[in-house]
């Protein structure tokens, strides 16, 4: 066995835009798309000729090779499936705001991720602004972080928009949990400009110690990391000094794999979520985690 | 022949004033203020940071007091009144708004962009279950044609809000514009409409009694017009034009006249005027909480602040989109021109 076997739960934009993502792995096979009913998503991925299902996560549990499943359904729809796959040896890797399981930024905090039966993806904003965050507490240290994230309004779908204070209160939560910083702030915005914006994040960081070629090494090193799983992602403008206050604007666009190039917010946390499976598969296929 | 029909005015000093004073109010100036107006007889008093609850920030500037120390400085002040708050989904969260309820608030204007009012879904409800009034509140409407904002409109009607606001957060429109898009939402849904002006174009005024005369029953209003940008439609002037046009208010023009210069001119920075970089913000359609932002960034990036603005239009940046304006000014002084 030279791949491990994945399912993606979920067969909307964000479930497609995995399968394509997976499609390409070395280390990952994409062996079922589950949803609850027929759809575009299903019909795309039969297409592809991949294994489907429309009984949603009971085709997971029934298939022992699947080893790790993404969720890209919704924070009700995980907060069921999520012990269901915990009691059946499955990793889930969640892709919802349910955050069962610890936030996972992958150049954060990848090494430290264990075979945890439940790891969460945080928000795109999350993925788009901690590494940031994180980045100037190790040079600077960081007492207060506050993110504005841009999102275009063809990219926040339904979900994002029904459940807007949770996107801002989990992404607030991991600038501290994860980035490191002592408090944390998350403000989003949506902007209807057309052609369509590209996602825009600003991160403000409050440091201990204004050393701005410290500072703009870490950074600069931290979006060569990023730029390994999300090519798309820039620095627009560098950690930028103002007593100790430091302003970094980056940009994300999208790999254009099923979701358009201004979706680098979608585009972000997908990659973030195939970068860990692929990770976490590496391990597997090393016989380091018991599968 | 003489109107009597009855004009609701909603005071906005201490919230759109906020932004005037680089949110610096103290709990003093708060209350003397709020007890003024409530005295005056001005039945919605809107209290917040400019940006709304949780809007103290390093994007929208600190804000002196919590919110919580501003509401209770209102709230103690005012007998009649209904103690407003302004809450824009994806800054301020239902737990903010639970905060409010707590300390007096009575009403709350839930804030989009004009094409996002679906944003706003779970704030309108969470109003609802606290026995607020609601307003669904649509920002920049004069960056969406009148369908557009009767479409969002009737959205926030959908979720249960007991009133509709038109805003011209850029104080862009003419009177025409207004005309249009609050006569079809007026058309278009069951609950009253209300009209939000700024004055960077000089059209406040002008621009209410437009939205008055296509069918709104509630203006926004500030002493002295402080406000964001070249400021608000000025609340003792409209109370006067409105009761020379045989309109009730409820407000005593004299009352409210003192208010405005007794008890907020002196603590004014500045006069509320139309300056170049005002007039700029209406021309080009921006935000107006934008303008102290850009000053600072102008001089910072030794640019012309219309510079700023102009390219600001240009990208069709929205209500909020403060941090653009470092981005901007960035990109202008670094040659990039329209990243």
């Amino acid at each position: 066995m030279d791949k491990v076997k994945v399912a993606v739960i979920g067969p909307g934009n964000i479930g497609s835009d995995l399968m394509y993502k997976i499609l390409r792995s070395r280390h990952l096979e994409m062996a079922l798309m589950t949803g609850i009913i027929e759809s575009e998503g299903i019909k795309r991925a039969r297409g592809l000729g991949i294994k489907t299902s429309t009984a949603g996560v009971q085709a997971v549990l029934e298939d022992k090779d699947i080893k790790i499943v993404f969720d890209a359904t919704g924070a009700k729809p995980h907060l069921q499936h999520a012990p269901l796959l915990k009691e059946a040896g499955k990793i889930a890797i969640d892709l919802t705001p349910a955050a069962v399981g610890p936030y996972v930024v992958p150049c954060v905090n990848l090494d430290q991720v264990k075979a945890e039966p439940n790891l969460n993806m945080v928000t795109c904003g999350g993925q788009a602004t901690v590494p940031i965050v994180y980045a100037i507490n190790r040079a600077a240290g960081a007492r207060y972080a506050e993110i504005v994230a841009c999102i275009a309004s063809k990219s926040a779908g339904p979900g994002t928009r029904q459940n807007i204070d949770e996107f801002t209160q989990t992404t607030a939560k991991a600038l501290t949990v994860v980035g490191g910083a002592q408090k944390g702030k998350a403000i989003i915005i949506l902007n209807p400009a057309e052609p369509p914006i590209m996602m825009t994040n600003t991160v403000y960081v409050e440091v201990e110690r204004p050393d701005e070629q410290a500072i703009r090494t870490s950074v600069e090193a931290m979006v060569k990391e990023i730029q390994s799983y999300v090519p798309g992602y820039q620095l627009r403008v560098p950690p930028l000094l103002d007593g100790n206050k430091v302003t970094t604007i980056i940009q994300v666009e999208g790999a254009g794999d099923f979701l358009p190039r201004y979706s680098g917010n979608l585009d972000i946390i997908t990659s973030a979520a195939v970068a860990v499976a692929e990770k976490l598969a590496q391990k597997i296929l090393a016989g380091e985690v018991a599968a | 022949m003489k109107n009597t029909k009855l004009i609701h005015v909603v005071d906005t000093t201490l919230r759109d004033g906020s932004h005037a004073v680089s949110h610096q109010f103290t709990a003093e100036q708060i209350a003397a203020i709020a007890g003024g107006l409530d005295a005056a007889g001005v039945e919605y008093i809107e209290v917040s940071h400019g940006d709304g609850l949780a809007g103290s920030s390093y994007n929208y500037g600190w804000a002196l007091l919590s919110d919580e120390e501003m509401l209770r400085a209102a709230a103690g002040a005012i007998k009649n009144s209904n103690l407003t708050v302004l809450l824009l989904p994806g800054i301020g969260t239902q737990e903010d708004l639970e905060m409010a309820a707590h300390c007096g608030a009575k009403a709350v204007r839930v804030a989009t962009h004009v094409t996002e009012a679906d944003i706003g879904e779970q704030h309108i409800g969470m109003a609802k279950k606290l026995g607020m009034q609601a307003f669904g509140f649509l920002m920049m409407c004069h960056m969406a044609p009148p369908e557009k904002v009767v479409e969002q409109a009737r959205l926030f009607e959908s979720y249960g809000a007991d009133f509709i606001y038109v805003a011209d957060s850029a104080g862009a429109m003419l009177p025409e514009d207004v005309k249009a898009r609050v006569g079809a939402v007026v058309e278009a849904v069951k609950v009253p409409v209300g009209f939000h002006a700024h004055n960077n174009l000089t059209m406040a005024t002008a621009n209410a009694l437009a939205a008055v005369e296509a069918g709104a029953i509630f203006l926004d209003g500030a002493c002295r017009g402080l406000g964001a940008g070249a400021g608000n439609a000025q609340t003792e002037a409209l109370v006067g034009v409105l009761e020379k046009l045989g309109y009730q208010t409820g407000v005593d023009f004299y009352k409210i006249m003192d208010v405005a210069e007794d008890i907020v001119e002196p603590i004014m920075h500045r006069p509320q005027v139309v300056r170049n970089a005002p007039l700029m913000l209406g021309y080009a359609g921006v935000y107006s909480s934008f303008l102290l932002h850009t000053y600072r960034a102008a001089e910072k990036f030794n640019l012309d602040p219309r510079d700023i603005l102009v390219e600001l239009g240009r990208r069709r940046m929205v209500g909020g989109q403060e941090d653009m304006i470092v981005d901007v000014a960035y990109q202008l002084a670094h040659g990039k021109g329209g990243a």
